[in-house]
This record gives structure tokens, sequence and C-alpha cells, in this order.
């Protein structure tokens, strides 16, 4: 085509003209044109561009890393030249994943790129800054009264003077304070407060201990010594995926994201990869080409959705809608219409399915026989146990806990092993793992039925929850009626078998039976075929592949106020099909789960385990329920999201009321605990010459004592003290923030929610006419950058940033251990968490020493998950000593009563050295407790040991370096001598071979100077569930499935069946479809799509945004320029024409719970009805003043609140049982709507 | 036969995820300075959309690139070099400050200093140009993923003549990014406006660059690129650019925006070419044949006459080897996965890119088929979401059988592996069906997935 012979034209640039001009170049310039004189070319000499040369020349080369909230984990090089901060680029030297698949270079995402801006920036805290009223009086009050401690007592407790102080919060007037001045004044806040209130009144909060371990164990540490609660996070965030401990027993453990080139079947459901898992991404677009099939499911266009080979745009929040569809297809197709070896032999060995639940004959009220026909309905009950069968299995240890089976080889009744029964007596060493022997459990008693009942089966999907009555087959045991799990699956799926009777789904085009995928349709918007298509095609795939598919799943489904349920029927379609513990296969929950590898040096280090236990560990969603009064606007009760099945559990009672109980029977934690300071309440003991716990469970049954949380509002019961580090509460996780602004801070806010009408107040917890505002008397915050956490803070010390500090980092999402190290020292006066805690500390113990000395305090502890205390509620029935119902005995009935011993002189000593404790104890993680006297030896000869006081002869963890050392001396993930004797505990306990997965690095110990050299691959370990022996793609389950070493569970398998009291009572002892939250109906908000004269109303989401890592970064100058300039929410062309909106356009968005003054993103990507603000955009970037009350916008979360679903606040009982961020309330955000309307163009600021 | 060699880079859409490391990166090591504030010599952008800056691609506003005169001979499109000398005191076709988007900063110093108020301190926009408050209104990325979609993304100049096509409903949605640097063309005209002989391509590899010595400030090369990828800088009055990381480059490590790509997407290597062809390959009538034009003027180094002769033009040993096992001319030559951006500006760019596949479109509504199907394997191509009109505007110049052509060997390269994923032989059948091997499919899937760093630079 090119051929001049056939050219039809002449070639030559313009004209002759042109051809003379360029072509006198060669005579001007040393340059060479070409023949053609189109170019210019040169070689040589280039003066002209020694610009870029010198542009890119730069000094040093540092790893670091980026502490923020998030899984990436990426190792970067900073760029160093004449001492100052350049840029910095991705590493690239991570060890190879194999020949055969992508590697894990380069990790990092535009975020990162953009950090070291923060370094000289303007919003840069560069001093310790003091709010100038607080500051003033404190110095007036010092002055004169010559003592820091009795000056803060002086100014909290005078009414006029607090008030002064906290109406400032977040108004300007911060002012400069030293180093020194400003230490004192908090040392003084804390010892003040334990003096006064106790120290439980005290209370830490910094998330995510993996991205930057050492600091956030700074601060943890000091908090736990002086006897502070730290709180939880991953519940409080709502990334907490509930169904995990349900299922599991476990937090969370998930593959790595190079696991994901295993998969063969992918969804990606509610998660946005490419946005929330920038580093990963590339895995799943890599692996699609390996031919692996991409579903996105999500209810925009979102950013993944460019990669899936179908979209299912889903209507929001209706999640468990389609899964449960799908798991109607997967039960029909592959266990009823036909039998398939691979998933049976599963089911049979890993999960729940064959043990036996006795059904309960339902209690009729009259009239309701002729509903169901005149015979008897039946409700699921709970697993049938050794306790229940008689003779020696009955005598067996621990025999409540002991789950059945029936042997379809001989028809006998069997408890297999690995139950929890086994888990921790003498009687279960070597028989706790999942071995069967010969036993074939049987998965459906329907050919060896003794009859056929009517089982009744609650279903949420009409406006008032109904039941459905279907005929389930059952074998007699004794006077007990029993059936499988799997024959509850099938009945409550609606999938017919035999002629079972009931009204079960006559085909999947039945649109009035849950759970056909026409009924989906109805309620998901997505096609009944498509969900029929791909339901079957996933788990093809998983026969095809051995389990190889799987689904990525994150906070688009997990942040409903019913995300376990939508979880537990999206993981029935990972577990059935055989696809958990499988690389390649299973769940993968990718919303703030973490992994700190090393979990065991962390934790102990973090919470102060060396020096003293328990510590005082909170959930954080309840703290602020209680502690920012949201629990005054509620406007239903606690039955209003129980189950029609449920026996009336919750009739009267309030959430808070649900609440008061969880804490007082030992379920949940509470902080402040009791109504009294717990250092006076030891000091009463031991002057009435009692116990201490005798005197308390008297005085607790007298009334004389109360559980704090029954009176919240009593000043005696306020959260005094809150210090905050690497975290920005305010700017981002406080749902219900302008509640935070009212009742905890005291200041400006913009609430117009009406409080609970008096018929529906709580029950069992006080209710004070006057709501407190301000109850917080210190709110101290440690940031390098400002936000709407700093400008809130009475104090504001001035933090290194993750390019100026040694600290270590390892994710979830790859095997690597990696360093922070300085690339530059501290600049101005800003210091390390890990140093600002020690000048902390060390203020503290001077004032401490004089005000405090030694005291005796008592720490009131729940009932534990993995250890025997997880054993104190057989069968799950609740019993509440309060109400009469059994006697409060600490540990059993009601939580733990512990004396520990505080020396307030001695804090700072403790925090540097690593305390006796451990070698007396050792170290426990998740029920495995491993000795460590040659760790605490080697430390000695690493670190250096201390001198004088109580830290004589102790390791040093004086430097963040030595103290990051210890963590990782400290577990088996980073030290192979720890991996192998766990495991060989385990052993003992499992009677399987497993330290073998570790004996490969036996000697290996990783120490902090290889990880500054490059990323380390961490090794295997019990700390986790998972294998990466030989360089294997971590995937969780695989020891178990590989081992058969149980999962923590009651059964040892893993759970679709719940059957603790407050699990059926919700109607939820099943995987089940729960719809979003009816905001009109619960607290009289508009109707979604209502368009009136203040807008339209609509769904308001709050997902991940693309500009930033929560709020880090949305205040980036980089990020701003490349997204829309400040806080923006995004809305669907429909809903923005409704109301006359414009892209860009200033709007306002109301709700009773607060204003956000924002701009309108208007797209056809976003679906109508349906608006997303993305996460975190802090209040301080350009944001004007509101129309609606003339106050500063607020920020996502201040048109949310706080909802605590109640069965989340169980405890005590097999894996629902609480751990410190395992178990908890979720502070979920997503049910929530609001107004939208557009406001005047010109905005005050 | 003059041969000559060209740094070149491959970018696979079909990988790109839209994050925008690759401009922050870029940003920070090169742009992040006075009188560059609004300068990003890598960008993305979202299609469709506008672009950066605004409508670039509208030639017929903007007038940048060559086109053919009537006799059939190359010209500038804004004019000949005399137009050019004769506008130089007011180029008419410069891009204003509101194209690109004025640049701002935050009054950040108020969120510590503000004095006790009676209001939660701000920190307000304030323009970098002006100093003064501003309203923000335009960005660097304003219409990312589809932001303002029905006032911006509609007027995307490549929606011309496909307009029955595109629907900016919903159900229709589809969208992806396209990274941009210079394209260190073999034709530039950025340095053929120059009136200053001041932008001039490096001999040895093919970067553009301009000599900052030489700079007059005259910018018609802002004018001449019809991919806006020179710009000037206000504080000194010099146009800048993309230097290819040369810096980085001469030390054999890969440019800034290749190497910190996160989705693994950037190629970069070598490419032999006659210098010789250029201008009749820029010459050719039809805008469609400019492609295979194009292609038949790179050389393939694995010919030993070609080896020969670029030894004997004094190209170094290992640069010849380098061409060799260039993953650029890989996915150019061998595969012919990669295509130019538009090759109607007849500047014979040097930045290609494999265009990217997207879900098939009609599940939203109805029952939708499976894409991974082999029985659908290219029936699906014509029901992707991304209209192949739209891609062909792009990379072809409106021709949809060679962008189809793409699209199905990347559908047929995940067809033919599945199988061996599963455990199955391979269907060579399927490799046959669009031209290649089983083995050839196999190198292809290696060097997009795999992708191993040495062997993406």
């Amino acid at each position: 085509m090119n051929d001049p012979a056939t050219r039809t034209h002449e070639v030559g640039l313009d004209g002759p003209l042109s051809d003379a001009l360029v072509g006198t170049r060669r005579f001007f310039t040393q340059a060479t044109v070409s023949d053609d004189k189109r170019m210019l070319l040169r070689e040589g000499g280039r003066t002209g561009d020694a610009f870029y040369r010198d542009r890119w020349s730069h000094d040093k080369v540092v790893r670091s890393t980026h502490g923020v909230n998030c899984t990436g984990s990426c190792s970067w090089k900073v760029y160093v030249k004449d001492g100052i901060i350049t840029w910095e680029a991705q590493q690239t030297d991570y060890p190879t994943a194999g020949a055969d698949r992508p590697d894990y270079e380069p990790r990092g995402c535009p975020r990162g790129a953009a950090f070291s801006w923060y370094t000289y920036s303007p919003t840069r805290v560069r001093y310790p800054y003091v709010r100038g009223v607080l500051l003033e009086m404190y110095r007036e009050a010092r002055a004169r009264l010559g003592d820091p401690v009795d000056a803060w007592r002086e100014i909290t407790s005078d009414p006029e003077k607090a008030r002064r102080y906290k109406s400032a919060r977040g108004k300007g007037g911060l002012v400069r304070a030293t180093w020194d001045e400003a230490a004192e004044l908090v040392a003084a806040a804390y010892v003040s407060t334990i003096k006064e209130w106790g120290p439980d009144r005290v209370a830490g909060f910094s998330p995510i201990p993996a991205m930057s371990m050492v600091s956030h164990a700074s601060g943890s540490r000091f908090t736990e010594l002086i006897g502070g609660a730290m709180l939880s996070f991953y519940d409080w965030y709502a990334d907490l995926p509930v169904a995990s401990p349900q299922i599991w027993g476990d937090q969370t453990d998930v593959p790595e994201s190079g696991d994901w080139w295993d998969a063969a079947y992918l969804m990606m459901w509610g998660s946005n990869v490419p946005v929330t898992r920038t580093p990963d991404a590339h895995w799943m677009t890599e692996a699609r080409y390996r031919g692996q099939k991409v579903i996105a499911i999500a209810p925009d266009y979102a950013d993944n959705v460019k990669f899936a080979d179908e979209w299912l745009a889903i209507a929001p929040g209706t999640d468990a809608a389609m899964a449960m569809a799908m798991g109607h297809v997967v039960l029909k197709e592959f266990f009823a219409d036909k039998q398939v070896d691979f998933f049976n032999g599963y089911c049979r060995q890993y999960t729940d399915l064959p043990f036996l639940i006795e059904l309960e004959a339902h209690s009729e009220e009259p009239g309701d026989e002729s509903v169901s026909g005149g015979t008897v309905t039946y409700r699921p009950g709970k697993f049938l146990t050794a306790a229940d069968l008689g003779g020696d299995l009955a005598k067996s240890e621990s025999a409540e806990f002991r789950t059945v089976v029936l042997d379809s080889r001989t028809g006998e009744l069997v408890c297999p092993n690995g139950s929890l029964a086994d888990r921790f007596g003498p009687e279960g060493a070597g028989k706790w793992n999942l071995d069967l022997g010969d036993v074939v459990p049987a998965l459906s008693v329907l050919d060896t039925r003794d009859d056929t009942v009517l089982v009744d089966f609650p279903r949420f999907d009409e406006s008032l929850p109904t039941i459905a009555s279907r005929g389930v087959p059952v074998r007699r045991v004794g006077d007990r009626l029993v059936t499988t799990v799997l024959d509850l699956m099938f009945a409550h799926y609606g999938v017919a078998r035999a002629d079972l009777p009931g009204s079960y789904a006559t085909g999947y085009d039945d649109v009035s039976a849950p759970y056909t995928p026409a009924w989906q349709e109805t309620i998901t918007a997505v096609p009944a075929e498509a969900v029929a298509r791909i339901a079957r095609e996933f788990a093809q795939n998983a026969v095809d592949t051995g389990g190889r598919s799987m689904i990525i799943v994150g906070a688009g489904a997990n942040h409903w106020f019913h995300s376990d349920t939508i979880y537990r029927a999206m993981f029935m379609l990972t577990t059935i099909t055989g696809c958990q513990g499988r690389n390649g296969g299973g769940w993968a929950h990718y919303v703030g789960q973490e992994k700190a590898r090393p979990v065991t040096g962390w934790s102990h280090i973090a919470m102060a385990l060396d020096w003293v236990r328990p510590p005082r560990q909170g959930i954080q969603t309840a703290y602020w329920y209680v502690h920012t009064d949201q629990y005054r606007y509620d406007h239903y009760q606690a039955d209003e999201v129980a189950g029609p099945t449920g026996t009336g559990r919750f009739t009267g009672m309030s959430t808070i009321d649900t609440l008061a109980k969880s804490a007082r029977m030992g379920w949940m934690p509470s902080f402040p605990s009791l109504n009294r300071n717990p250092l006076e309440i030891c000091a009463e003991a031991e002057a009435a010459g009692e116990s201490v716990p005798d005197y308390v469970v008297s005085r607790l049954k007298s009334g004389d004592l109360r559980f704090a949380v029954e009176d919240p509002d009593a000043p005696e019961n306020f959260p005094r003290v809150l210090a905050m580090w690497r975290a920005n509460l305010l700017g981002s996780s406080a749902k219900g923030e302008e509640y935070f602004l009212k009742h905890l801070l005291g200041t400006d806010n913009a609430v117009s929610a009406t409080e609970t009408p008096e018929h529906l107040r709580p029950r069992d917890v006080v209710w004070r006419d006057e709501a407190p505002e301000g109850k917080l008397d210190l709110l101290l915050t440690l940031d390098f950058r400002m936000t709407s956490s700093t400008i809130l803070s009475d104090v504001v010390l001035p933090a290194a940033t993750w390019y100026e500090k040694h600290d270590i980092n390892t994710t979830d999402m790859h095997p690597f251990i990696h360093s922070f190290n300085p690339a530059i020292n501290p600049p101005w006066q800003t210091k390390t968490d890990w140093d600002t805690f020690q000048v902390i500390a060390e203020k503290f113990s001077a004032l401490g020493a004089k005000h405090l000395g030694v005291r005796k305090d008592l720490v009131v502890a729940p009932l534990l998950h993995d250890t025997a205390e997880a054993m104190a509620n057989p069968h799950g029935i609740v019993r509440d000593w309060k109400a009469g119902e059994c006697e409060p005995i600490p540990g059993k009935t009601m939580p733990k009563l512990v004396v520990v011993e505080r020396d307030y002189g001695a804090i700072y000593d403790k925090m540097v050295s690593l305390g006796p404790l451990l070698d007396k104890l050792g170290t426990t993680t998740k029920g495995v407790t491993y000795d460590v006297k040659r760790e605490i030896e080697r430390l000695g000869h690493l670190n250096g040991v201390m001198r004088g006081g109580v830290k004589s002869g102790r390791p040093s963890i004086k430097t963040s370096v030595q103290a990051a050392q210890a963590i990782m001396s400290l577990s088996g993930t980073t030290n192979g001598h720890l991996a192998v004797q766990g495991f060989k505990t385990l052993e003992a306990r499992t009677g399987h071979v497993m330290h073998d997965l570790a004996a490969e690095h036996e000697g290996k110990e990783i120490n902090f100077a290889d990880i500054q050299a490059a990323p380390v691959p961490v090794i295997t370990s019990p700390e986790w569930s998972g294998s990466e022996t030989g360089g294997r793609r971590y995937s969780p389950f695989t020891i178990n499935v590989e081992r058969l070493k149980p999962w923590h569970t009651l059964t040892g398998r893993q759970h679709f069946y719940l059957d603790h009291d407050w699990m059926l009572e919700m109607g939820e002892a099943l995987p089940i479809y729960r719809p979003p939250l009816d905001m009109k109906k619960l607290f009289g908000e508009r109707g979604l799509g209502t368009i009136d004269e203040l807008g339209v109303t609509v769904r308001y989401l709050t997902p991940h945004n693309k500009w930033s890592i929560h709020s880090e970064y949305q205040d980036n100058l980089f990020m701003l320029s490349l997204a829309r300039g400040g806080q923006a929410i995004w809305m669907s062309d429909k809903d923005a024409a409704k109301v006359g909106i414009k892209d860009n356009d200033w709007i306002e968005a109301v709700n009773r719970n607060g204003v956000v003054a924002a701009r309108a993103i208007v797209s056809h990507r976003m679906p109508e009805g349906t608006v997303y603000m993305h996460h975190a955009q802090d209040r301080l970037i350009d944001v004007p003043r509101t129309e609606t009350n003339g106050r500063r916008g607020g920020i996502h979360n201040s048109l949310t609140r706080i909802l605590v679903k109640p069965s989340h606040l169980i405890g005590g009982y097999a894996q629902l049982a609480f751990a410190f961020n395992y178990l908890g309330p979720t502070g979920n955000q997503r049910d929530e709507v609001t107004v939208i309307r557009r406001r005047t163009e010109k905005v005050e600021y | 036969m003059r041969i000559m060699a060209q740094m070149a880079m491959v970018m696979n859409l079909d990988k790109c995820i839209g994050c925008h490391t690759c401009s922050v990166t870029c940003k920070q090591a090169w742009t992040n300075r006075t009188g560059m504030e609004y300068v990003w010599f890598n960008n993305v952008e979202t299609r469709p959309g506008l672009g950066y800056p605004r409508t670039y691609e509208d030639q017929d506003t903007w007038q940048g690139g060559w086109e053919l005169n009537k006799k059939g001979r190359l010209t500038l499109k804004a004019g000949g070099r005399w137009k050019k000398l004769a506008t130089i005191f007011s180029n008419p076709k410069l891009p204003s400050l509101d194209d690109y988007y004025e640049p701002w900063t935050y009054d950040y110093a108020n969120l510590t200093n503000a004095p006790a108020q009676d209001v939660f301190p701000v920190a307000r926009p304030m323009s970098l140009i002006s100093g003064k408050p501003m309203n923000i209104r335009w960005s660097a990325n304003w219409d990312d993923n589809l932001g303002g979609s029905q006032e911006v993304a509609i007027k995307d100049p490549m929606l011309k003549g496909i307009e029955d096509k595109v629907k900016f409903e919903f159900e229709q949605t589809f969208m992806f990014y396209l990274p941009r640097i210079c394209e260190h063309c073999l034709n530039p005209s950025c340095a053929a406006s120059c009136p200053s002989g001041a932008i001039y391509k490096r001999e040895e590899d093919g970067i553009v660059l301009v000599d900052q010595d030489r700079c007059r400030g005259w910018r018609m090369c802002v004018s001449g690129c019809p991919y806006k990828k020179v710009y000037f800088n206000h504080k000194t009055g010099k146009a800048e650019k993309c230097t290819f990381c040369y810096p980085r480059i001469e030390v054999g490590i890969p440019t800034v925006c290749a190497e910190t790509c996160v989705g693994r997407l950037r190629y970069i290597g070598l490419m032999l070419y006659d210098a010789d062809k250029v201008l009749d390959a820029a010459s050719v009538e039809d805008d469609q044949a400019l492609y295979e034009a194009q292609c038949d003027v790179f050389l393939d180094p694995n010919d030993p006459a070609v080896a020969r002769e670029a030894e004997l033009a004094g190209i170094p040993l290992d640069w010849i080897e380098a061409a060799k096992k260039s993953p650029v001319r890989r996915l150019i030559q061998d595969y012919k996965v990669a295509l130019p951006l538009h090759p109607e500006y007849r500047t014979m760019p040097m930045v290609w890119y494999i265009p990217p596949l997207s879900p098939v479109v009609d599940v939203v509504k109805e029952t939708g088929h499976d894409a991974e199907s082999k029985d659908n394997l290219f029936a699906a191509i014509e029901t992707l979401r991304i209209p192949v009109e739209y891609l062909a505007n792009l990379f072809t110049a409106g021709d949809v059988a060679t962008v189809s052509n793409v699209l199905k060997k990347l559908a047929a390269m995940r067809s033919f592996m599945r199988d061996i994923n599963l455990g199955e032989d391979p269907d060579e059948e399927i490799a046959r069906a669009v031209g290649m091997d089983g083995e050839s499919m196999y190198e292809m899937f290696r060097l997009l997935a795999i992708a191993k760093y040495d062997e993406r630079y």
C-alpha cells in the first residue's frame, strides 16, 4: 500500500520554501537535519538538557512505606537530595513468586506516590499546640496551685471553666506550647483522671497495627500500663465480617492477592479492587488472561466492572437476596438433582452440614393452628450434643459441647473428633482433629427418616417478617426430633425434594418463593437467568478445578447493618462447593482486614502483656454508641430487628439494654466497667476485709454497685481522656460525627434528631432527663497533618511522618515483612509516636508516683474466645443473673474480676523494657502458648538490658528498632524456632503432624537489618490458618483442610448453623436475606425517592475514595488536583435532574443526623436512587458554611449514626466469644438515607 | 535504507486500572515546580471524556499534526512554516489555561493558625496563578470515571460520527482509561513547528527533546503537537515536555511512569526502523492505511540483513540484541495487538496501545451470554460495552476490523488458556482462528500476564 510505484501523489514536505528553510538549519545549528528535512537530529553535547539530569540526581534512596490505614504494605524508595525528601517511587525488589506467575512488583498507588508532599506542606503540624483558652487557664491554675494534677482537677471540675474550653473546641485558637508544658498537661490529665474517676475512664485509639506496629504499640502500651482501655477498630469500622467468627471462629483470614491468580472463577462482589486494592489489582487483570472468568457485582459502573466479563448491577444492600438465590441453584442442581462426590466428601468432613439439630415444637397460640393446617410446626433448635444422648457419651468431658452426627454406614449416632469438647480438657489431647476414621456422616436423613414435620423458617423479604413452613425429614432420638443442618438448608432455601410438604418453590421462576432466581430479581433487579447461570458456572468450576472458585468481597457488601447475613449467604456458596481451604478458592474479604503477621510479638508488646494481664480492650462501636449518647436518639426497640420465629426475648428492651445485658453477663467488655473507680473498689474491699471479687459480686447483687453502662450519663461514668495517634476519628470513622461533637466534645454540631419518645426508652438503663454535653475532659491527638480531629483536639502533638521513623509493616495481601526507615530525622519539633509516649510516660511517672503510688486495680474482663471460657454457656442458652436466672459467678455467668497491681511511678521504666511475665507465662495466641525464655535471653543480647528500677536486667525496647526487633523475635512468623515450637504444641492437641510446615525455617530469625535490605517472606506459623511452606501462595484454612485441624468453632467445622438463643431470636440461625433497614419506619425519615421542597431523598452510601486512604491524602494537593478539589457527592443524572442539580453545583445533604455541604458530581454511571459520598473527606478542604445552620459543613459520617445489632453482642459461647477486634458490634453505616438539594452558587466560608 | 533505533512504549489498556500513579510519580519527579503547576507530562484520561487539555483531539479546532496538502505533500495542519513565522507573535491555536486547568493550592495554614472564632476553620482554594481565592471548575482530571458525563464526556471529539452507538445511559455505561505521555514520534510535528530549531530527536534512541538553551518560547510546538504533549513553562518562558526519562533510560532503568505502573501494563523497548521510509509512510493517502504503513517502516532485527545493516550504521550490538528481545516489538510486529494512538495525525507516534476488552453489554437487562464460552468467543466481541467504533476512532482512524482483530486475539488467548488452566489440552484451533499458533499464543500470554520486570523493559 505504500509502494512508491502505486502512489498517486508526490511525497515531501509542504513546499520548496519550507525545504529551504529547514535545510538552512544545517548551517546554523550543530544538529543533523534528516535527508527528507522533516527532522532535526542531534547527538552529544546536549547542554540544553542538563537541567533534567540535575533534576534526576539525588544523594540517597531510603526504604520506607506508609503506615496509613491500608493493606497495601508497599515498599517504597524515598529519594533524598541535599537533606530534603524529593519524591518517592516503588521498590521492585520483592522476592519472586516463581517463573510461571506474575511477581509482586511494583506495589504502590497514587496516594502513596504523593505522600512526600506532606513533609514540607503547610498542613504539617510542626510544634505542640494547645487550645489557647485551656492553656491559659492551666498556666494560671498551675502557677497558683503549684501542681499540674491539681490544676487539671480544678479546671475540669469547675463547670464554667470546663464549658469554656470545651465549647471552644474546633473553633481555632490553637497556640504553641513547649513539649515540656504540653506533655506535663497531658500527664496531669491522665493522673488526675485515674485518681478521681479511675483508669478505665481513659481510652486510647489507634487502628490497624499491621501498617506500623511499633507506632501503634507506642500509645497502646502506655494506655494499657496505666490501666486505660484500648478501643477496637475492626468492628468499629464495620470492616470486621462478623460472619467470619460466626462461621469459622476466626477474625478474618484471606488469600493473598497472589492467590487470585490460582482462581479459575472470580466474583468481585461489593469490592472495587482497582481502587481499594490498587497494588494488588494486577493479579486480577492478569489472571483473566489465564482463562479466569470474572464477574463484577456492583450497583454502579465501578472501576472494577471494566475488567469483568459480566456486570450484575445489583440494587444496593440486596446482595444476600442474590446470594440466597445462587445458593438455591447450587443446592438444587448439585445436591438435590444429583450427587457430587467432591462436594459431599468436603461437606461431611469440613462443615456442620451433617450435624444434628434438635427441632423444638412450636407452642402455638390459638388461631395459629389453621395457618399451619392443623399440624404442629417445629422450629430449628440447638445442636444435639453428647449430653443429650445419655450413657457414657453424656459423661464424657465437656459433653455439652460434643456435637453429634449420624453415621450413614452404621445408622449409629456418633460424636466425631474435633468439637469444642476436645479442645481444652485432658481427655481431648490428641483428639482435637477432623479425622472421621471410618465414620461417614449422613448429610441428610431424607432416606432414613422416621417422620416428616413442618418447620418454620423466618423470611424478611416482605414489609413485615413472616414465616414459611416447609417439610423436613426427621429422625427420633429418644423423645427428640432431630435433623441435619443440610436438611434444614434445603427447606430454608426452598429447594423441594421428594414429596416433602410445605411451601417449597415450584421452580426457578417462582416469584413468590424465597429464594428462587425469579424471587431475587424482584429485589435485586438482576435477571433471574443470569443469576442462575452464574451460580451454576461457579459451582461447576469448583467441580472442574477442585475448588478454585473465589468470591472477593468488601465494604460494598460488608458495611450494612445486616452484613453478617449478607456474608453468610455468600460464604454458603464458597463453603458448600468445597472452595474454602484451597489455593484459588473461597472467600477473599478485603476491607479493613489486616494482618500483623508477627501478631504474637505485636500483641504482647502493644498490650503490655509482659508487665500486666489482662489488658483492658473495648469494643469501640458500643463505646461511642453509649458515650456520644446516640442511644438517646433511638426510635425503635431491639425487638424491631428480631425475627418472626423468636420467642420475644427482646421485648421491652432497647438496644442499650441488650448492650448492658451483654456486659453484665461477661459477653462483651464495657468501659468504664463499674460505676466507681476500680482503684477505690479494691481499696474498699481491702478495708472491708473481703476479696475483691466477693466484694464486687455481693455489691452488684445488692445494687450498691452497678455496671457503668447501666447509667451512662452519670458523670462518674463518662469517658474522660481520649488519646488518638495514627487516627482521625472525627474526620473519618466517627459514625454519628455530630453526636460526638455535641455530647462527647460539647461544641457546635448539626444534630436535629429528636430524642427517644418515652415509651421506647431503655428498660434497664437509667434515662437522665438532661443529656450531658462535653463529657470528655481531654482529647489528645498526635499527627503530622491537620485533620478534623486535630482541630477539635485540646492538645495536638507534632508527629514524625512515615519517612522519618523506624517501624515494621505487613499485610495479608502479600507474604513479606518489610521496614520503615527515616529518610530524614523528624524535622522541626516533631517526634515519632514511640518517642512521644515515652515523653508522656516520663512526666506521668513523676506525677503518678506523687499522686497515685502503687495501687490495686480491678479489671472486669469478658469471657474470651480460644479459651475454656468459651464453654461458659452450654447450648448458647442465655442466663442473666440480674434477672434471677442464675447466680453471678465471675468468669461464668458474668465477667472475670481480676485484680492487678499498678505501680504508677514506674510506667516509664515499664514502657522501655520487656517485662518478666513473658518469662513466667510465655506468650499466647489463638489458644497456643509459647515458651519464650530463649527469645528473652536473645533479646537481651541483641538489644541490651536496662539498668535501674523495675526494668533492671530486662531487655531494652527503648528505641523503635529495638521494639521492632522484639516484635519479630516473639512471633513464629518471623522466628522459626517459635513456629516449630507452636506447631509441636498444637500437634499434642490434634494428634496430627504439623511442625514440618515450619521445619524448613526452624533456624531462621528475621532481624530488623534483614528487612531493611529487602522485603522478607514470613514463616508458616500456627498464628495463622494457611501455609506458605515451600513458597506457596497463602490461602486461609489450608492447614485446617490439609492437616485436619479443626476450626475454632463449636463443632470444629465450618458453621452454616448458629444455635445461640439470640441468633434464633434474630431469625438468623441459617444464612438469610434481610433487607436494608427502613429509615422511614425506624426514624421517620422521608421515603426513598420522595421529591419535595427539601430535595430528593436517596440512599446514602460512603464507599472508599479513589483519591485517599480514609482521610489521609484527601487533603493532598496532588490528589485534589486530580479530582474535584474538595468534598463531592456522586449522583445519577436522573436524580440530579429531579431537583435541578448540575455537575459541580453546590449541594446540601441533610438528614436528622447532620448536614453536608459539598459539590455534586453528576454521572450516568451512578444508579438512580443512590448517591455516593466517598469516605472520609475531612471538613477542612473547601467546605463552606451550610445554608441549614450557618456552621461548617460536616464529613461523610455527619449523616450517619451508630446502629448496634444485638446479635453482634453475643459472647461466652463457642466461636461466639469475645476477642479484641474479633467480635463485637459493627459501626455499620450503609442503611442511611439523606435528602439532597441544590444550594446557592455563592457560598460563605 | 537508513536504520535508526527508537525507544518506544506499549501500554496495555486492558490492564489499566486508572489509578494515576504514573501521573503522580512523573509529576513528583519532573514537573513539581513553579511555572509547571498545571503540567502533567504523563496524564490519564477517562474515555469517553475530553482529555487534557480539553478536546485536544479536535484538530479542526487545534490544527495539530500533519495533513496532506492538495499536492499530496505532507504539511503541518496549522500551516506551513511561512505561516508560522507570520503568526509567531500571536499564535491563535494555543490552548488557554482554561483548557488545561487553573492550578490551585489551599490556605492550609489557616487550619493551624486560625484565631479563636465562631466556626471550624477551613482551607479555601487559592489560585496558583493569581494568588486569590477561587472557585474550582476544572482540574487535571475533572471527568475522571465519567464525572459530569452528561456535560463533559458527551462532547468527546471521538464520538463524532458514532453518536448512535454511544448512549449516556446507566444501562449502556462503559469507560476505560487512556494514559498518555509524549509519543516521541518518528515524524514529530512539534519539532517541525519550532522556528528556533530547539526541538530535536536524539540520534541514538529517537527521544524527542526541547533544548532548553535554544528554546525561545514561541510555543509553536504546543500548537503543532496534536497530542498537546509539549507544555509552556510560564516561569522560564520555555517549552518542556516528557523526556522519556532519558537520564534513567541512559543508565538502563525504565521511565518513571513505566516502573511505577502498578497495573504492570507498560512495556518499553527498542524498535529499529528505516528512517528513509518515514516520509513515504506518513504520506499515504488513506488515513486507515497509516497503521500498516507505519508497521512497514519498522525493520525486523531478527533478519540477518537488517542486523548487518544496523551494525554498519553504528548501532551497538547490545542495542541490536535489545531490539530482538524488545517486548514492544513483539507486541507491535509479531502479535500485532498494539496499535498507534491517532495514526491519522501522521506523526508516526511511538507510544502504542493494546485496546481494552470490556463486559458484554446486555447482562444488565437481558439474560446475557457467556463471553468465556468458546461458541461465543467472537460474537461476544461485537457485544462488548465499549463500541469497537470508538476504539477505532482512537487507534486506527476508524478502521473497525483491525481493532476487532486485536480484541479477538485477546479473547482467544483467554479461551485457549482456560483449557490449560483446567488441566486440559489446549485447542490449537482457537489460536489458528485468529491467525496465530498455539505456541505464539502461549508466549503472548506470558508476555501480557506474567510480565516479569525484565520482560516488560
